[in-house]
């Protein structure tokens, strides 16, 4: 029997309809998110043709991008601010309650961004098939899954059909052996892996992240890895289920129970490929060698080590970045001006990335001029942290500390920086305008975010915590 | 949707790599609940300066520019956000395909769903029509070739239902709900 890979049994277990020549795949999806950004259109297509949603009972839809994350527009009964984002959360509301779709309400004690809490309520399983009309729906294949965005007219097929028709991509395999050195976090490790196969280095192709590194790693620290697989053009990121994976799960509202959760278990541990499995491609990276990552430029693959220097390059693309960016070819990183920091998205706002953040702000203040957004990514994450203290930690700071949602990662629900401004950012797109018409935008882990808010520069965490 | 079996036009030529759907739609112009009418947003931040006046040095804003359907484009154009506001805002402003060595996966997907043409062609022709922006080009969908003005014709790769969809103006819902049969046998087997 010819090994399968992990992408491969997935595929299979789903084809509904075998592509051909003349048709691709009919895939069945076993779980679709929706928000409220991309799907209004999608609805109106289902009751433009008198269509219903076939299967209510496998979408789950949620408020997270043009939603406000302050506490007054969420809670406090202050109308939402921007009127057409208020037009897009009452619209998913209406479209949920006439669909009769699961809807996470603005006050929903379990809301949150749509990757933070699909895996938070156990709903997000190994095995799966998710989409989501959001391109970083990637980060559920941490759990060992084919998660993977799509664009509205998909979501309204998948609405009215729970499948989509796809061409099988091809599969790449990222190898991290070694172990990442302390103070080195997933982001810093994605952001290396971006920076060494390039954003279109996975184009066509669903990346399996393996190695010792990987394996070595928490499902938030997997999840912010595949979380970026599309920051590098990949269709999808995944991660071979293991027993770190099935005791993130055990438990959870949406996780199987008793008989099924054994039965699930047995299932699970056949996902992983098959000894020998060969892939389409292959890169290999050495863990021990990442330090602390940041970007420098207007793509995610334009990063460098923290204390490194900007490349000295002289193509126009390049150029044009920096001129962006307000950098010259061949300056230090470190030491730059920082004007606002935010720690948020479905990147890095995790509890322990909160933790790791509030550790280095623990009894310091913000540097004078700094602003700083800490938004938690889920309602759940926030009361968690606050259990912890931990919104104590970054309001003593001068941070300011909101409800959830996707808030300064994409600038489209009031949070925003000012043009020309510097933001450590702990989202995943350092686009031109990402956060803001003229913002600059610097990626980088939550312990490089939080040393950038204490220092109002640039800053190698680690000097902060000798 | 409209059948297409042919694009005549002059080209419009953007070469700059990896431009991604936040420069093609800014994320403040999603907030709408219609695909209409986005066409004003596109490349909004490039097109306009900060007092909504359009720059007169952006390509798109040269009288040339004016009618052009086919939209020449640098390496790994449409890469980022899956926002299918992308291609519409490309098709409200009258481009019908993207020519290019390499086209985002997600933003190729949600462009043949909307009667824009994404177009691979090789490094050579992809140079020469870098270099002569406004030329006369044609591109056939059903021999999906692309004829440059001197007779020059080369292929391009066309996923087989994508092109059967737009050459007879379906889209892909009706064929994924006539295979309704097929997905209820489905769901009845993994639920026994």
């Amino acid at each position: 029997m010819t090994a399968l890979s992990m992408f491969e049994k997935i595929w299979q277990a789903h084809e509904v309809v075998p592509e051909s020549a003349e048709t691709p795949a009919v895939l069945y999806i076993d779980l679709h998110l929706v928000h409220e950004v991309t799907s209004p259109q999608a609805f109106a297509l289902l009751r433009g043709r008198g269509i219903s949603v076939r299967r209510p009972d496998l979408t789950l839809a949620t408020l997270d991008h043009s939603t406000p994350t302050d506490p007054q527009q969420v809670f406090g009964g202050v109308p939402i601010r921007i009127e057409s984002a208020a037009r897009q959360v009452a619209e998913l509301e209406r479209n949920a309650a006439e669909f009769g779709i699961d809807l996470l309400g603005l006050k929903d004690e379990r809301r949150g961004i749509v990757h933070i809490i699909g895996p938070e309520l156990g709903a997000t399983q190994p095995g799966m098939t998710i989409v989501c009309g959001d391109s970083h729906t990637s980060t559920h294949g941490a759990f060992g899954m084919l998660a993977f965005g799509i664009g509205t007219t998909e979501v309204g097929h998948v609405l009215a059909t729970q499948c989509l028709l796809q061409r099988k991509p091809k599969t790449l395999a990222v190898e991290v052996s070694g172990r990442l050195a302390s103070a080195v976090g997933a982001k810093d490790l994605v952001l290396a892996i971006i920076g060494q196969i390039g954003v279109a280095g996975g184009a066509g192709q669903v990346i399996e992240y393996c190695g010792e590194a990987i394996r070595g790693l928490s499902m938030d620290e997997r999840m912010t890895v595949c979380n970026m697989s599309i920051e590098a053009g990949a269709r999808a990121g995944m991660i071979a289920p293991d027993e770190t994976t099935f005791e993130y799960l055990r438990g959870r509202a949406r996780a199987p129970v008793g008989a099924a959760w054994e039965r699930a278990l047995d299932d699970w541990r056949r996902l992983p490929g098959d000894a020998g499995v060969a892939f389409d491609s292959a890169v290999t990276l050495d863990a021990s060698l990442i330090e602390p990552m940041i970007s420098y430029g207007t793509n995610p693959g334009m990063v460098v080590p923290i204390g490194g220097r900007i490349p000295e390059r002289d193509d126009e693309a390049f150029l044009k970045a920096l001129r962006y960016m307000g950098f010259e070819p061949g300056e230090a990183l470190a030491g730059k001006r920082v004007d606002v920091v935010f720690i948020g998205s479905c990147t890095n706002a995790r509890l322990s990335d909160l933790r790791t953040a509030a550790a280095l702000l623990r009894g310091r203040r913000l540097a004078r001029g700094v602003r700083m957004l800490v938004v938690p990514g889920s309602q759940q994450v926030k009361r968690a942290a606050e259990a912890e203290g931990l919104h104590d930690v970054f309001t003593a700071a001068g941070a300011e500390w909101r409800e959830s949602g996707c808030s300064m990662c994409i600038g489209m629900n009031g949070d925003t920086a000012v043009a020309g401004q510097y933001v450590v950012s702990t989202s995943n797109r350092n686009f031109e305008g990402r956060q803001g018409q003229g913002t600059r935008t610097l990626l980088a882990s939550p312990a490089t975010a939080a040393a950038a808010a204490v220092t109002g520069r640039i800053t190698d965490p680690r000097e902060l915590m000798a | 949707m409209q059948a297409i079996h042919h694009i005549r036009s002059r080209t419009v030529v953007l070469p700059a790599t990896d431009v991604d759907t936040d420069q093609i739609i800014p994320a403040r112009f999603l907030t709408t609940t219609s695909r209409d009418g986005l066409g004003s947003a596109l490349f909004a931040d490039w097109r306009f300066d900060a007092n909504g006046h359009p720059r007169a040095d952006f390509v798109l804003n040269r009288p040339e520019a004016a009618g052009c359907a086919i939209l020449v484009a640098g390496r790994n154009f449409g890469c980022g956000s899956s926002r299918e506001h992308a291609p519409w805002a490309l098709h409200d402003f009258g481009i019908r395909a993207v020519i290019s060595t390499a086209i985002a996966d997600i933003f190729s997907n949600n462009s043949l769903k909307n009667g824009l043409l994404p177009v691979l062609i090789d490094e050579d022709t992809h140079g020469w029509l870098l270099a002569h922006p406004g030329a006369a080009v044609e591109i056939d969908v059903e021999a999906t070739t692309v004829t440059l003005p001197d007779g020059r014709c080369v292929k391009f790769p066309l996923e087989a239902f994508a092109r059967h969809c737009l050459l007879h103006g379906v889209d892909e819902l009706g064929y994924l709900l006539s295979r309704a049969p097929a997905i209820d046998a489905w769901e009845r087997a993994r639920t026994r």
